[in-house]
């Protein structure tokens, strides 16, 4: 949150079936419990048969407008890294990302090796993590690995909101029968320990 | 979990609800009694919501998925013309459809209060055929359109809809766009409205009101004018149109807007560190004339930031033409007549016309070799019907009509399996008119092959009627019903045909009952069979039909 405007901007891309609501829907109700203005914006229908998938969520102070404007994103998360290539059309110079090392390709998209030397070379403030390896490795699906972003994002202070109320809305949000599981994925983000610079895991 | 927040009896407490969700919690606190829907994005989920809440008992009044949005429309003009509370809700281009029922019903007035949700999408992110501004239907049918910014708005303006159609008996419609409706914000919950469940409507005999028939339609239209005055002037009064007047020293330059860009506004003034004077429009028809007169009376120039056509900008053309002529009405001239807005725009715009500094943000800026496109489901059943038709005809030597649902991706740039697309139902309407074009051949000239794709809630939604033209004006396109036993693309609704009702209605016997001879049911699996009846069929000088029956993978899972 920049402390000039108390708001903050975040954008999370991927492509459709990420799981992109539940993420929001889980942010969201932290925000709401920290007493912070929400308002974000998704799509539905169409773009969501696999297409590139990005939603808007702003927090804070008196937020107006749904949708960040170019430049003025606080952290980009991307579930796939091209998407998170691709919303460098959102970055401003002081834009953290947090980007998944998770490729799903299509026709005429770059290779996987390709996709990470240009994001590193784009900002000094590139994360990087393998959220669905380390999902697969230690709790058998990486279904959850949106979760482990979101959690890791809070653990690791790119959002602005408590761990405690992560997980308090995770609680709120994901149907019993999946709740342990994702629980699970957010004490995992807790024991993540940063490796160097451009690698967070 | 969204059902929860919508049911939640805490008064007073607050929820963030999506603009939909929030449209049908204004609906349970007024006390809707009657729901009827055609699913369409951005409006599917309050469909989706109310089927949920109906299941499992948790609504008391009336729901449906109703064949197509006419029909949607028509049984909302039923329950409302029997007393009860009724809510319609569709997306532009069902709106489309509807209007011929939308017309009288404003003739006749509702009954019951009537509220009809009509989502645009500027952008057109799911929307094929056209960038549609169905704030055109004001015009066209005297509708009281009203147009909230965001969820809030999106539950209040409903409710005052619901009231403002109780006091003028008038069906009222609410204009939300996607940004609206799919925005999530915090909401204030109120009371739900008390009352004894469920409301049972009664049909009391009244020909003067309900029927439309000469001439007593031409006083009808008169006391349809005299209610739009009447609404008129509860709009000049109405809160929902507020003026701001702005602390700014400039005065001279004021701002008038709506619907979701009301919120860009807000956002670029703050970015600018300005306060203009601004009037804020909830209510798009009848507008409000002495209170926007009032407004622009002292400016010098007026920016009117609506998305799409310029609707506003020219009521305020000829408002300005009475009231202060010399102001300078500013609208398209700086702002987009295409695609949605956004706050970069408007503060872009607002810094030009009021002579502030902007320097846009530095953006990093990055350009993908290659878009992604959306395409079909890994495992969907649609695949098997694109390789079988590419193996038996020759897709160079074959016109493909394309239909509106996930098998539009056969347009994508990797299938090409779609020579044009237009509105529900018509790949098969203009079928017929492409082989009875091209059918008047010279001797000796190959026939043309047409295969139409059209799926299974499409069919019933309005391919019906154009299978029965074909039919009986003797075409012979190859129909090729995609059955995917599931209304798909907009979220899983079932459809006459979705085995999700255990009588539900056979394609097979409609198609038969047309007169169609040449049918066959196939499940896709069976490559051979298909591959060879598409040989078979597209080559009959009748109308031949395949339906190609296998469940969406989705709800498969």
């Amino acid at each position: 949150m920049t402390n000039q405007t108390n708001q903050f901007n975040l954008l999370i891309v991927g492509t459709g079936g990420q799981g992109q609501i539940t993420l929001l829907q889980v942010l969201a109700e932290a925000a709401l419990a920290e007493n912070l203005d929400f308002r974000s914006s998704e799509l539905h229908g169409l773009s969501q048969r696999g297409g590139s998938v990005e939603v808007h969520i702003r927090f804070g102070r008196e937020i107006h407008s749904p949708m960040v404007s170019p430049g003025k994103v606080d952290l980009i998360l991307g579930l796939e890294a091209q998407e998170g290539l691709s919303a460098l059309n959102f970055a401003g110079p002081d834009t953290k990302l947090l980007i998944n090392q998770y490729v799903i390709p299509f026709q005429g998209g770059l290779t996987e090796e390709d996709v990470f030397n240009r994001l590193k070379k784009a900002s000094p403030d590139v994360f990087l993590t393998s959220a669905n390896e380390i999902c697969r490795k230690e709790l058998t699906t990486d279904v959850v690995a949106g979760i482990y972003l979101i959690s890791l994002a809070a653990f690791k202070k790119l959002i602005p909101l408590k761990p405690a109320s992560i997980q308090a809305a995770l609680k709120k949000i994901i149907p019993e029968k999946f709740l342990e599981l994702n629980l699970k994925a957010f004490n995992l983000a807790r024991q993540a320990e940063p490796e160097s610079k451009n690698r967070l895991v | 979990m969204a059902v929860e927040k919508i049911l939640s009896n805490k008064t007073g407490g607050k929820a963030i609800l999506l603009g939909n969700e929030a449209i049908i919690r204004g609906a349970l606190e007024a006390g809707v009694d009657f729901v009827s829907t055609y699913p369409g994005t951005p409006a599917s989920e309050i469909g989706n919501i109310f089927f949920g809440l109906s299941r499992k008992g948790n609504f008391q009044g009336y729901f449906e998925f109703s064949t197509n949005e006419k029909i949607a429309l028509e049984a909302g003009m039923g329950a409302s013309f029997s007393g009860l509370k009724t809510l319609v809700a569709m997306k532009n281009f069902g709106a489309n459809v509807a209007l011929d029922a939308f017309l009288p019903f404003v003739y006749t007035g509702s009954k019951g209060p009537t509220v009809i949700i009509v989502a645009d999408d500027p952008s057109c992110h799911s929307s094929a055929q056209s960038e549609e501004n169905s704030r055109g239907l004001a015009s066209l049918a005297h509708l009281p359109i009203l147009e909230p910014s965001d969820p809030q708005e999106c539950k209040d303006f409903v409710k005052l809809a619901f009231q403002i159609s109780a006091q003028f008996e008038i069906p009222v419609m609410v204009r939300t766009t996607t940004r609206v409706a799919h925005q999530r914000a915090i909401v204030k919950l109120d009371k739900f409205v008390s009352r004894q469940l469920p409301v049972a409507g009664k049909f009391v005999k009244n020909p003067k009101k309900f029927v439309t028939l000469p001439p007593r339609v031409l006083e009808m239209k008169k006391e349809l004018l005299e209610k739009i005055k009447k609404i008129q002037e509860f709009a000049e009064r109405s809160p929902i149109n507020r003026i701001g007047n702005g602390k700014s020293e400039n005065r001279e330059v004021g701002i008038i807007t709506s619907g979701v860009s009301y919120l860009y506004v807000k956002e670029a003034l703050k970015e600018l560190g300005l306060d203009l004077p601004l009037l804020k429009l909830g209510f798009f028809y009848p507008l409000p004339k002495k209170k926007i007169e009032n407004f622009i009376k002292k400016l010098k120039k007026v920016l009117i930031i609506e998305e799409l056509e310029p609707y506003l900008e020219k009521e305020l053309l000829a408002l300005a033409k009475q009231s202060n002529c010399r102001l300078a009405v500013i609208g398209k001239k700086l702002i987009p007549e295409i695609g949605e807005l956004n706050p970069e725009i408007i503060v872009s715009a607002v810094a030009e016309l009021s002579g502030k500094k902007y320097k846009k943000p530095a953006v990093v800026g990055y350009r993908l070799p290659a878009r992604r496109l959306p395409r079909l489901c890994p495992g969907c059943p649609y695949w098997l019907v694109f390789e079988a038709v590419k193996k038996a005809i020759d897709p160079e030597k074959t016109v493909f009509g394309g239909d509106i649902g996930c098998y539009m991706l056969f347009g994508t740039p990797a299938m090409g399996f779609q020579d044009y697309l237009s509105c529900m139902g018509s790949s098969i309407g203009i079928a017929h008119g492409i082989k009875k074009a091209t059918g008047r051949r010279k001797a000796g000239a190959a026939e043309q092959k047409l295969i139409a794709f059209i799926g299974d809630s499409t069919f019933f939604h309005s391919g019906i009627p154009a299978l029965i033209n074909t039919v009986f004006n003797k075409s012979n396109p190859l129909i090729i019903i995609l059955d995917n036993q599931t209304t798909a693309m907009t979220g899983h609704q079932p459809h006459p045909g979705a085995p999700v009702e255990p009588n539900g209605i056979k394609m097979e016997n409609i198609v038969r009952a047309c007169g169609v001879k040449h049918l066959k049911i196939i499940d896709q699996v069976n490559q051979k069979e298909f591959i060879d009846t598409v040989k078979e069929f597209s080559a009959k000088p009748e109308v031949s039909v395949i339906i190609a029956r296998r469940p969406c993978i989705q709800i498969k899972k």
